[in-house]
């Protein structure tokens, strides 16, 4: 070690700031330059429009693209996304509690380290992987069918499929089949933050109320329920922001009626509209803005 | 209350636990049967040719696995380099907007990808950038270097300055402190940022549709395969390899951290 080196050391101990300075300034640039950047250029972009004749983007500010999300096509895209996002959101909610519930208080020793792979390996694997496995499921000739025809409850499958909106030709073109993947594919974002709340409720309010007259019914509702409720919103950011922006879910599995994900990914793809992607996406971005604040006055942020 | 769960209780997590794994049996079910035209269920045969027809006859796989490796090395080294220095510069100091920047480096994986798709998307459209390897990269990077700065920073906060401290007051440089004290507390935490950052970038398809272009990574190529198939046991194959390489990072990730915290596991 020479003495210009050991110097040089000591220089930065001396002067901490300039250490994290330079520590701080790549990634800093980065984030700064290219995502922030980037977001800036998704604004710009929404206050462009297409010209119909040319088929170019006019790069001139207006707000004519934001007045095209108001046509009804458009409209409808938006409402029907927030609507999927929000069954898919409830659905998981409830069930993921129960095994998260088990987990977090029954699920002892190797049983734990059991569930936490059993919740981890589904979550880590890859998303195109699980969404193609669900084409196997769904598919006429695929497992569901098989199991439906030999326990005699095809009619119930054909039934549900007879329901207007939700229903459609097959259980791989209907709403019902893109609401079975996403309650799938973002169920353990569900279950880990309820799980971690779960587990930071204090056994002796627990022994307390039960000493206090409740039976576990009410234990239950009053205390464990109430103290969940943050991980039970942390989760729900998840489940709720990822089906809001997901394109390839409703691509493979579902009708030909588009949602924002697959609007953004059509309009600025074969159309050459990066205008209209562009406010569908800022319409996106607004909406998760509203969920965040929402839940940030829930409590979510302290389970996450 | 805390002695046995009920039946109805232990029924539904289990019930939960089966919705979870069967889909993922089927994958590798499905890539033995013989029947190549459609998902019929049960499979009519059972043959182990499609590996060998995956690895000899479909030359179309490999250009898009090279491509999504060489993305993966790449956005791995530059997100451990961002991520490690903006850990290391959030957990020393503290400074006016520390929590507004702690937010701002998470928010790549907090917003769904779509928006940072479309946002780079938007960006190289208004700038005139054509689309590279590089373009994937950029994006790839960015979110990557959200899993390493959130298991290098975690770590971080576990360990104690005064260790930095000593070392110097003991008479070592700068150098040999970061060689003897630092990197031997944060190496693991580093190691499994990297790992959960390349299986990251190894399976992301939503940000990647944005920035490739005409170009095919592995995960674009299945995307592909699903909205057309051609041999459809063929996908199966790669998709379990793919699983497989996703998932032996991750594994290791989580044996190299599992002691008192958790791995990036949260935000995909």
């Amino acid at each position: 070690m020479t003495a210009a080196t050991r110097s040089g050391g000591d220089f930065f101990f001396r002067r901490p700031g300039l250490l994290t300075l330079l520590f701080l300034l790549p990634p800093l640039l980065w984030i700064g330059i290219v995502y922030l950047g980037s977001l800036f250029a998704l604004l710009l972009q929404s206050f462009y429009s297409l010209d119909e004749f040319s088929g170019l983007v006019v790069h001139e500010f207006t707000l004519a693209t934001y007045g095209h999300l108001l046509d009804e096509a458009n409209r409808d895209i938006i409402l029907r996304t927030v609507v999927m996002s929000a069954a898919v959101t409830i659905v998981s909610a409830i069930i993921a509690f129960p095994i998260a519930y088990y987990a977090a208080r029954f699920a002892r020793g190797k049983m734990k380290a059991l569930f936490y792979l059993a919740i981890m390996m589904p979550l880590w694997s890859s998303y195109l992987v699980k969404v193609y496995a669900w084409k196997l499921v769904l598919a006429k000739e695929g497992i569901v069918t098989w199991v439906a025809t030999k326990l005699h409850f095809q009619w119930l499958i054909d039934a549900l499929l007879a329901l207007p909106v939700i229903g459609g030709p097959s259980l791989s073109f209907s709403y019902i089949g893109t609401f079975l993947v996403f309650v799938y594919i973002w169920l353990p974002y569900m279950i880990l933050p309820i799980q971690s709340s779960l587990e930071r409720v204090p056994k002796n309010l627990i022994e307390a109320s039960s000493d206090l007259g409740a039976n576990p019914g009410q234990a239950f509702r009053t205390v464990i329920f109430p103290l969940a409720l943050p991980g039970v919103i942390a989760g729900s950011i998840f489940t709720f922001s990822l089906t809001l922006g997901d394109y390839i879910v409703p691509q493979i599995v579902g009708n030909s009626r588009l949602m924002i994900g697959q609007a953004v990914y059509t309009f600025q793809g074969t159309s050459g509209d990066i205008p209209l992607a562009a406010a569908f996406t800022v319409v996106a971005t607004v909406i998760m803005g509203i969920y965040l604040t929402v839940a940030k006055r829930m409590g979510a942020f302290d389970a996450l | 209350m805390h002695s046995e769960a009920r039946w109805p209780l232990k029924l539904s997590a289990l019930g939960g636990l089966l919705f979870l794994h069967i889909p993922l049996v089927l994958i590798v079910l499905y890539a033995f049967t013989t029947e190549e035209k459609s998902y019929q269920f049960p499979p009519p045969g059972l043959t182990a040719q499609w590996f060998s027809v995956a690895w000899f006859d479909r030359p179309d796989i490999w250009p898009p696995l090279y491509l999504s490796l060489k993305v993966a090395a790449i956005s791995t080294v530059l997100a451990v380099l961002l991520g490690t220095g903006a850990a290391a510069a959030l957990s020393r100091a503290s400074f006016f907007g520390r929590n507004a920047l702690s937010l701002l480096f998470v928010l790549p994986i907090a917003l769904p990808g779509i928006i940072t798709g479309m946002a780079l998307r938007s960006a190289f459209d208004i700038m005139g950038i054509d689309f590279t390897t590089w373009t994937i990269v950029l994006g790839h990077t960015t979110f990557c270097m959200v899993v390493v700065f959130n298991n290098v920073l975690a770590r971080f906060r576990r360990t104690s300055g005064s260790m930095v401290e000593a070392s110097m007051d003991l008479g070592a440089d700068g150098f040999q402190t970061f060689r003897h004290v630092v990197l031997p507390q944060i190496a693991s935490a580093l190691l499994a940022g990297a790992m959960l950052a390349f299986a990251l970038s190894f399976d992301e398809v939503i940000v990647t549709t944005f920035t490739a272009g005409q170009q095919t990574t592995l995960p674009i190529w299945i995307y592909g395969e699903l909205r057309h198939p051609t041999q459809r046991p063929i996908t199966n194959v790669v998709a379990i390899f793919v699983m497989v390489v996703t998932f032996l990072p991750i594994l290791a990730a989580y044996f190299f951290t599992r002691d008192g915290e958790h791995t990036g596991g949260a935000g995909k």
